[in-house]
């Protein structure tokens, strides 16, 4: 019997198709198919924010230079780690992101809690040329961002794909993405002000790289930079740690 | 039965390790069934041939 | 190119090329302001320039004999040509990235020559372009042999291997202009994705029907590696880059996956790349070159078969080792631990089955510096499986991970092993496919051989020194219980390591160049064999003996 069965096998190029698929995708389904059922598992973080349509153009600015190819977002469960970053990540904290950016190397420091860790004002100086705050540095000068006028015309575009995929954004806030953009990089005008309404006052609303007449790309950057391991306190509430969350600073 | 997350976890490390278990018995049949020995050496001489075409019919 | 089609084939092949070309057009026009455009125009080019090289022969005598007569030996040429040149690009990349990081400024003040851009393309750039052309080109070279049929398409191999370049410009441009996933090896974005799966899906369907069509009853098992490459690449490839773009007119998408399952997604799908592009893939390669190489029959096609459904079963379940101590679930990271350190077995028992296989032909490992190339890769193959089983268990993760070690890990494998067993099989390859008598210099080849080992050894020394000083300077306490060093003092006792790892780096891209200059002038200036051997010139005629 396993001789005619084999014989088959190997006769049949199709068949042995079908084996190896047989073999190769258990492995796959049996560890990812429980994880969609793990919205049960995740920590529940009631008071988690999305990000606002400058942090996500920021964030895309991060992923567009590749700055996870040096930096990690994933402090990890380990002393050391607990005592340099802060707490460990949760699960939660990256619910809204698409993709994720845990990273897979640290050529420089993790930067899950770095938002309100530096001024903006610091953030700038140093993504111009990080070499002149921090002279042993290899990390590339990023000067261009503030000539880069932010592209906010199609933000309404990337908030409403967020929402099909899940992301409770609403209809406002997917039809004014362009005016909140432009809005939390010009701290007391209206846009402004729609900023905070829909997103909370926690939100920084502030002129990130210092010129309020135009929003650049190095705008976005930092409000994301500000933003990060700050969307939620769930990581503070339940864990060793002794820190609370950092106050914001600009 | 609904699918909850732990139900699925233990589906998954049970059934997964008798489906190893059996995947390696069958392949090892497959390996070591005395009348596949002279098609398996003839395949490891096979491309040791010299000659330049495919095989017409 | 198309010499070997006929004149049907041709106007088939003309309109394919015209329709990527019309593609490209609306991709330009949807595309116009954004980036999109540029890779419309791109493509619009790339369809263009091949419709009009079909056309540039349109009207040449077609083919007289009787095709299914010989085999398809034009689409492997190229092949092995595109993988030589994505290797020098690579591997460039490589060491410009390499020596960026050792002196920050060697960059320009514009986005595109920043580390992050520049990364992707060193890292699409060998394994796509170099790894990939390589392996469609062997694919091709061992399917027909093994088979003894003749590639069951005429056009369709042309088809796979530019359209798979194809894919491999617009990924590695749109980095430079940086359009990216972020998801690592799988960078490129939604409409790449695309044509990939259309390409690949080809060449899926051509590997089966040419294995169909064999003359041999059984099927070697090479092909098993090879088809195992493509089948589970399809389903890799697909899984992880489900996406919705943000318009049809955008280059941005994003993916379905959200945070944790994102990163069990893209962790699987990142290890089984490993797995099955770098690994299984060339693992096929192995079993064919090394034994017409070494003239000797593969030790135990046994353990082979073993072994191949070991590695199959196995690394699936690996991926998780890269998400320790993350937020993801305990018992998944156990999971992956435990069958990671499980495929030591299957991966050990190929490299020893390689070694083996050489035991009682030393003598001409030490004389034919292309054996020794095929050797020196098993032997890479065995250590850095052993170390990627070992640097799996959760302790051991937690100081190698983000560090230098993971990345001389990689390089032990990627130099060592894929690049090595790549050249060792081109060197055998590209005599008997120009039906040369041998390669222009065997010193060249020697050459090329000792370049590449120091400088690997270079490399991956050097890494595992700088990552596990990083790694233990991270987690070292003071007396006092606070920590001992700042992120600042473990970057700066970096930085003689990364000098090390550019000039290592550098010496093995010399050895490549070396051996791009060796293959050129086997096709130009070696005489035709006498014979035309099929079986690639065995180690008789190898020069210096
Ligand atoms: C070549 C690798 C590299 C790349 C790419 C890179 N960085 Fe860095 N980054 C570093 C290093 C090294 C440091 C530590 C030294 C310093 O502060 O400059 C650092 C530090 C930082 C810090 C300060 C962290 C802290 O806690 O002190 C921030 C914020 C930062 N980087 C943001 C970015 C952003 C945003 C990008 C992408 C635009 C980026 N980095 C790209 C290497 C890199
Ligand atoms: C000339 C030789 C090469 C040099 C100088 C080189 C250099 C580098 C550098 C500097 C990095 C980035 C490491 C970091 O982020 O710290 C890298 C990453 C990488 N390279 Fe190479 N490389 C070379 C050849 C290759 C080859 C031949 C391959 C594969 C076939 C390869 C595969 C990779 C991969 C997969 C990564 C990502 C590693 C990770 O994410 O941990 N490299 N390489």
């Amino acid at each position: 019997m396993p001789e005619m069965f084999h014989r088959k096998i190997e006769r049949s190029a199709v068949l042995f198709v079908l084996a190896i698929i047989a073999a190769a995708s258990v492995g796959g389904i049996i560890e990812i198919a429980p994880l969609f059922t793990i919205d049960e598992t995740v920590e529940e973080a009631p008071d988690m924010r999305m990000y606002t349509p400058l942090e996500l153009a920021g964030r895309n600015i991060y992923i567009r230079e590749g700055c996870y190819a040096c930096h990690s977002q994933m402090i990890r469960t380990l002393r050391d780690e607990v005592e340099r970053y802060g707490p460990y990540s949760l699960a939660v904290e990256s619910r809204y992101d698409r993709p994720m950016l845990w990273g897979s190397k640290r050529t420089g420091p993790d930067l899950a809690r770095v938002g309100g860790k530096y001024s903006d004002f610091w953030h700038v100086a140093h993504l111009t040329n990080p070499r002149d705050v921090v002279p042993e540095s290899n990390m590339p000068a990023y000067a261009f961002l503030a000539r880069n006028q932010l592209r906010t015309e199609d933000l309404r575009d990337h908030l409403a794909v967020q929402r099909t995929l899940g992301v409770p954004y609403t209809e406002e806030m997917v039809e004014n993405a362009a005016r909140d953009a432009y809005g939390q990089a010009t701290p007391d005008t209206d846009f402004a002000a729609g900023v905070t309404e829909r997103y909370g006052d926690a939100t920084q609303v502030s002129a990130f790289d210092g010129v309020t007449t135009h929003v650049t790309e190095m705008d976005a950057l930092v409000a994301y930079l500000q933003i990060l391991g700050r969307l939620t306190n769930a990581a503070y509430r339940d864990t060793a740690a002794t820190e609370k969350p950092p106050e914001a600073q600009d | 039965m609904d699918f909850s997350y732990n139900s699925l976890v233990a589906f998954s490390k049970s059934w997964g390790l008798f489906y190893m278990m059996g995947f390696f018995l069958c392949v090892c049949v497959y390996a070591f069934w005395p009348k596949n020995r002279k098609r398996f050496d003839r395949a490891k001489h096979s491309i040791l041939d010299q000659d330049d075409k495919p095989w017409q019919k | 190119m198309i010499r070997q089609l006929t004149s049907s084939e041709r106007q088939n092949a003309l309109v394919i090329a015209l329709a990527v070309a019309i593609v490209g057009i609306a991709m330009a026009a949807v595309g116009r302001s954004d980036v999109l455009g540029v890779h419309g125009v791109i493509v619009m080019l790339f369809g263009g320039i091949v419709a009009y090289l079909v056309m540039s022969t349109f009207y040449d005598p077609e083919p007289t004999e009787d095709r299914a007569a010989s085999y398809y030996d034009d689409p492997i040429k190229a092949g092995i040509i595109l993988s030589m040149a994505w290797a020098v690009f690579g591997m460039f990349m490589g060491v410009w990235v390499a020596a960026q990081l050792a002196w920050p400024d060697l960059a320009f003040d514009a986005g595109w020559s920043t580390f992050g851009r520049l990364r992707p393309t060193h890292t699409s750039g060998v394994i796509f372009g170099f790894g990939g052309n390589a392996l469609i080109a062997t694919s091709f070279h061992v399917v027909q042999r093994t088979s003894r049929a003749r590639l069951a398409g005429q056009i369709s191999p042309w088809f796979v291997l530019l359209g798979f370049n194809l894919f491999c410009l617009l990924a590695v441009s749109g980095y430079l202009m940086g359009v990216t996933q972020s998801k690592e090896y799988a960078e490129a974005e939604w409409y790449a994705d695309l044509w990939l799966v259309i390409v690949w899906v080809t060449y899926f369907i051509l590997y089966i029907a040419t294995i169909a069509r064999r003359k041999e009853p059984h099927i070697y098992v090479a092909n098993w590696y090879f088809m195992a490459f493509i089948l589970v690449v399809a389903i890799l490839h697909i899984v992880n880059n489900l996406a919705i773009p943000v318009s049809w007119g955008s280059v941005k998408s994003y993916t379905i996956w959200p945070g944790v399952q994102d990163a069990m997604v893209q962790w699987w799908y990142g290890h089984n790349a490993v797995a099955f592009f770098l690994t299984a893939g060339f693992l096929g390669m192995l079993y064919y070159y090394l034994p017409v190489r070494a003239q000797r029959p593969i030790f135990s096609y046994r353990l082979s078969i073993l072994s191949f459904w070991g590695i199959t079963f196995f690394y699936m379940w690996a991926g998780s080792h890269h998400l320790h101590y993350t937020a993801l679930p305990h018992w998944v990271q156990t999971l992956g631990m435990t069958f990671s350190v499980m495929l030591l077995v299957p991966s050990w028992a190929s490299a020893g089955n390689a070694l083996l296989t050489l035991n009682g032909a030393w003598h001409r490992v030490r004389d034919d510096a292309t054996l020794r190339f095929m050797m020196a890769a098993a032997v890479f193959y065995g250590l850095s499986t052993f170390e990627g089983s070992f640097m799996a268990i959760r302790p051991v993760n937690s100081l190698s991970h983000y560090t230098d070690w993971t990345v001389g890990h990689v390089h032990a494998g990627a130099l060592g092993w894929v690049a090595l067993i790549t050249f060792g099989s081109l060197y055998t390859l590209v005599p008997s496919l120009w039906r040369r008598e041998r390669m222009y210099s065997a010193a060249l080849v020697e050459i090329h051989f000792w370049l590449a080992i120091v400088g690997t050894l270079i490399y991956v020394f050097a890494m595992w020194n700088s990552g596990i000083i990083q790694g233990l300077m991270w987690r070292t306490y003071t007396e006092e219980g606070a920590l001992a060093y700042s992120f600042i003092d473990s970057l700066v006792a970096m930085y003689p390591y990364y000098i090390a790892r550019a000039f290592g780096g550098l010496l093995f891209l010399i050895g490549t160049v070396v051996g791009c200059y060796n293959m050129w002038m086997t096709v130009r200036s070696v005489p035709m064999a006498a014979r035309t051997a099929d079986v690639p010139v065995t180690a008789a005629v190898v020069p210096g003996e």
